[in-house]
């Protein structure tokens, strides 16, 4: 170091840069975890799992180590009739979501309730856990919590997935994986503004709607609509396949491409697809030489399409 | 390059690195490029290339936005430092060899990234898309080897005074590599929730600002002395460039996110912070601008002046835009449409990439010690360049006020794809230009250290005439 200078301005570095990562990394952090989650906050963590993206359970992006969302009508311990209730399944082996690794990421009010009333410390992912979403209230404040129904009412994973049925089973959580594997994330976003198309695409997300969720996915520039709340405005499963096997089908003039790949190679009834043959088919029909396009073969219960508009559907 | 893997340091010829990293990032500007222009082509014609998982657009994307950000811009700024550091020190590199393992390493770190991404393999976490495991190895054998071979450079060097550009050079290395650790931990510690998506946001924007931005400026203030001969202007606001860069730059990263539910006090914050950001960048465009003081003529007639001067031209509107866009009173408006897309153009095609080219293209002709193929082939090159990022940014930035528009006027989303698609036209033309632009500067490059004129020791490029 020459002149003294040097060592002077070191410093002042130092001191620049980490005051600038304490007032931008550390402050903000502080007060954004001292926000409870909401009741969307916990459904989207119980059904999403423990990562989103790449992670030890799931390296290649394929959907694995992911729970279910089953939809009880019946309590599956007794059988007796109950209200609907969402349940979140996790086989054993399945990661659990940060809120139950580390409940404190709930947030103040969230955390105690959760651990007092919801028993969540007494879950094993080795054993598997079902959990719910309750809500209680904490020093006068109405909040939601995760309870967990294996410890507090005895269902165990496989009753409520045998309960469920394939039919009011959801792969949300492996659906996320497809929407951030497949890359939707750049073209369609999961943020309505605050400051306006809110009417258009539905209520901007809140503070605590994120608490546990990784990542969050909010998309990059926007080319197409928003999908926040989409399973509000379309909830209809056959309009979504034929979007999914070819945009242009149901939306002549959408630049999203063609997402046929995702229905594997068989359809519902175990045939093999003919890809080729449905392309020739519908270019027949794009350039008017046939009246009707061709249909979309349906997919299979363990088809990552599947996943993806159990994913999209559970949007709403 | 195999061959100086693994030969002692003092046999390793001055420059070896830099050529190795020079040659390296003019091929992932080409690839890079070339992945551009494929996706582009994809969005304006959708069913280009269908029904495969490998190509389809959400695989594609984030490889061209890796191997342009991490290949061509990275690598020609490791190539700049290579060669400019140890000039501006009167010393030679502290390791030779260190940098050619850096470029070996970087290279292949870079493409097993690339792959993994292009698999659909990733975080899912805008610009740190790369898993943690790559996140690890770009740290540890991309950016810290760097960073140890400018320090030490720096530190053994034989001159008293450390000049602007590698304050820069040392800053920003040293910079790059804790944002790069500090950004990506969300990743290794699985942090959760809106304080992960914003220290997401946190890592792109220091590396758009403390890496991009400030390796750029500084090696324009190395280049314009260096070709035109004159002294820079001023070294006072060369200080004040510096610590505005470090003090402004580093904060405002939530205007990345101004239309989630940040807290109000970090946007505001963010948002002052961000308009001061004209402070360093009008310090930098004048200072570099007077430097040109009576050698005007070298604009028109040198290459490397050429690119430079239109680099920091470009720093104009771009920090105008990028001062004022990021204020809730104008980002309602742009944010998530192209005229953000238009914007990063502006930032790594304008301005950064204009400014490193003329450092490879000088660094390389000075290290071969071999003037230039041919100028009418940089011309090509340049003019390409200009004109097809012209129509890009020019056309995006159409396209992001039509989609603002639909925004408020709340028409079927729909029309707003209908109306972008012309542009969306007009975008991939402007790429496929800057695209062909490259490959032609591939084979320049190529022939100049196949079968250019030999420059005499002692001389520059730019004071010999061309032969052919």
């Amino acid at each position: 170091m020459a002149f003294r200078e040097y060592k002077v301005g070191a410093r002042l570095f130092g001191v620049a840069l980490g005051g600038s990562m304490l007032i931008t990394l550390y402050m903000p952090t502080v007060d954004m975890t001292s926000v409870a989650v909401t009741e969307t906050g916990l459904v989207k963590q119980l059904s999403y799992g423990r990562i989103g993206g790449f992670s030890y359970e799931d390296p290649l992006l394929r959907g694995e180590g992911k729970p279910k969302t089953v939809t009880l009508t019946k309590d599956p311990a007794t059988n007796a009739d109950m209200e609907t209730v969402q349940a979140f399944v996790y086989e054993p082996g399945i990661p659990f979501p940060s809120g139950i690794n580390h409940p404190r990421t709930l947030g103040p009010g969230a955390t105690e309730l959760s651990l007092d009333k919801g028993r969540i410390s007494e879950a094993d992912h080795n054993a598997g856990a079902v959990f719910v979403v309750r809500r209680g209230s904490h020093q006068g404040e109405t909040l939601h919590y995760i309870e967990n129904a294996t410890a507090t009412r005895g269902w165990k994973y496989d009753q409520v997935l045998n309960a469920g049925g394939d039919a009011n089973t959801s792969y949300v959580g492996s659906g996320k994986i497809m929407f951030v594997r497949e890359g939707c994330w750049w073209c369609h976003t999961l943020l309505p503004e605050q400051t306006q198309d809110w009417q258009y695409f539905g209520i901007p997300p809140r503070l605590g709607d994120f608490n546990g969720e990784s990542p969050t996915a909010f998309g990059s520039d926007r080319k197409a609509p928003d999908l926040l709340h989409v399973g509000s405005r379309n909830s209809s499963k056959e309009w979504m396949m034929m979007h999914f096997f070819n945009p242009r089908l149901v939306q002549p003039h959408s630049i999203m491409p063609r997402y046929d790949y995702l229905w594997g190679d068989k359809d519902a009834d175990g045939k093999a697809i003919d890809y080729d043959g449905w392309r020739s088919a519908y270019n027949d029909y794009a350039a008017g030489k046939t009246l009707t396009p061709p249909d979309v073969p349906s997919y299979q219960s363990n088809s990552e399409i599947r996943y993806l508009m159990d994913f999209i559907l559970s949007l709403k | 390059m195999l061959k100086y893997l693994f030969k002692r340091n003092e046999d390793i010829p001055p420059g070896t690195s830099a050529v190795f990293f020079g040659f390296s990032s003019i091929m992932w500007f080409v690839i890079g490029t070339g992945l551009g222009s494929f996706n582009a082509a994809k969005l304006a014609f959708p069913d280009f290339v269908m029904g495969s998982e490998l190509f389809s657009f959400g695989h594609m994307r984030q490889v061209h936005v890796f191997a342009v950000i991490f290949g061509w811009i990275s690598m020609a700024f490791a190539m700049a430092m290579m060669y400019i550091t140890p000039a501006l020190g009167n010393t030679k590199l502290w390791s030779e060899k260190l940098g050619v393992w850096n470029c070996f390493l970087w290279n292949f770190g870079l493409s097993l990234g690339l792959t993994l991404l292009w698999f659909g393999i990733g975080s899912g976490r805008e610009y740190s898309d790369f898993p943690w495991v790559i996140d690890l190895y770009v740290a540890g054998f991309i950016f810290l080897p760097l960073a140890l071979n400018v320090w030490m450079t720096i530190v053994t060097r034989r001159t008293q005074g450390i000049y602007t550009t590698n304050w820069f050079f040392g800053a920003s290395v040293f910079m790059v590599t804790i944002v790069f650790i500090v950004g990506n931990s969300p990743e290794w510690f699985n942090l959760t929730g809106l304080s992960e998506a914003y220290m997401t946001w946190w890592f792109a924007h220091n590396v758009l600002g403390l890496w991009i931005t400030p390796v750029a400026a500084a090696i324009a203030y190395y280049t314009v002395p260096k070709v035109t001969g004159n002294p820079l202007y001023s070294h006072r606001i060369g200080h004040l460039h510096f610590w505005s860069v470090v003090v402004f730059y580093s904060t405002p990263a939530a205007h990345h996110l101004m239309s989630a539910p940040l807290p109000e006090w970090l946007k505001s914050f963010a948002s002052v912070e961000g308009v001061l950001i004209l402070v360093p960048a009008i310090a930098f465009v004048s200072n570099l601008l007077l430097t040109m003081t009576g050698k005007w003529h070298m604009f028109v007639e040198n290459v490397e002046i050429k690119f430079t001067i239109t680099g920091v031209m470009l720093a104009i509107p771009l920090n105008m835009q990028g001062g004022f866009q990021q204020t809730r009173a104008i980002n309602w408006y742009v944010h998530g449409t192209g005229w953000i897309v238009a914007h990063a153009h502006l930032a790594l095609l304008g301005f950064s990439t204009f400014l490193e080219g003329a450092a490879v293209y000088y660094g390389l002709q000075t290290l071969l010690r071999r003037k230039l193929y041919s100028l009418a082939l940089a011309n090509f090159h340049f003019w390409f360049l200009l004109i097809g990022f012209a129509i890009y940014w020019i056309s995006m930035t159409i396209a992001g006020l039509i989609q603002g528009a639909g925004k408020i006027y709340e028409v079927p989303y729909i029309d707003v794809v209908i109306a972008e698609h012309p542009y969306m036209i007009a975008r991939w033309i402007g790429g496929t230009m800057v695209f062909t632009g490259n490959v032609v500067w591939l084979y320049n490059m190529y022939m100049t250290a196949k079968a250019g004129t030999e420059i005499p020791e002692g001389r520059l490029p730019h004071e010999l005439a061309y032969e052919r």
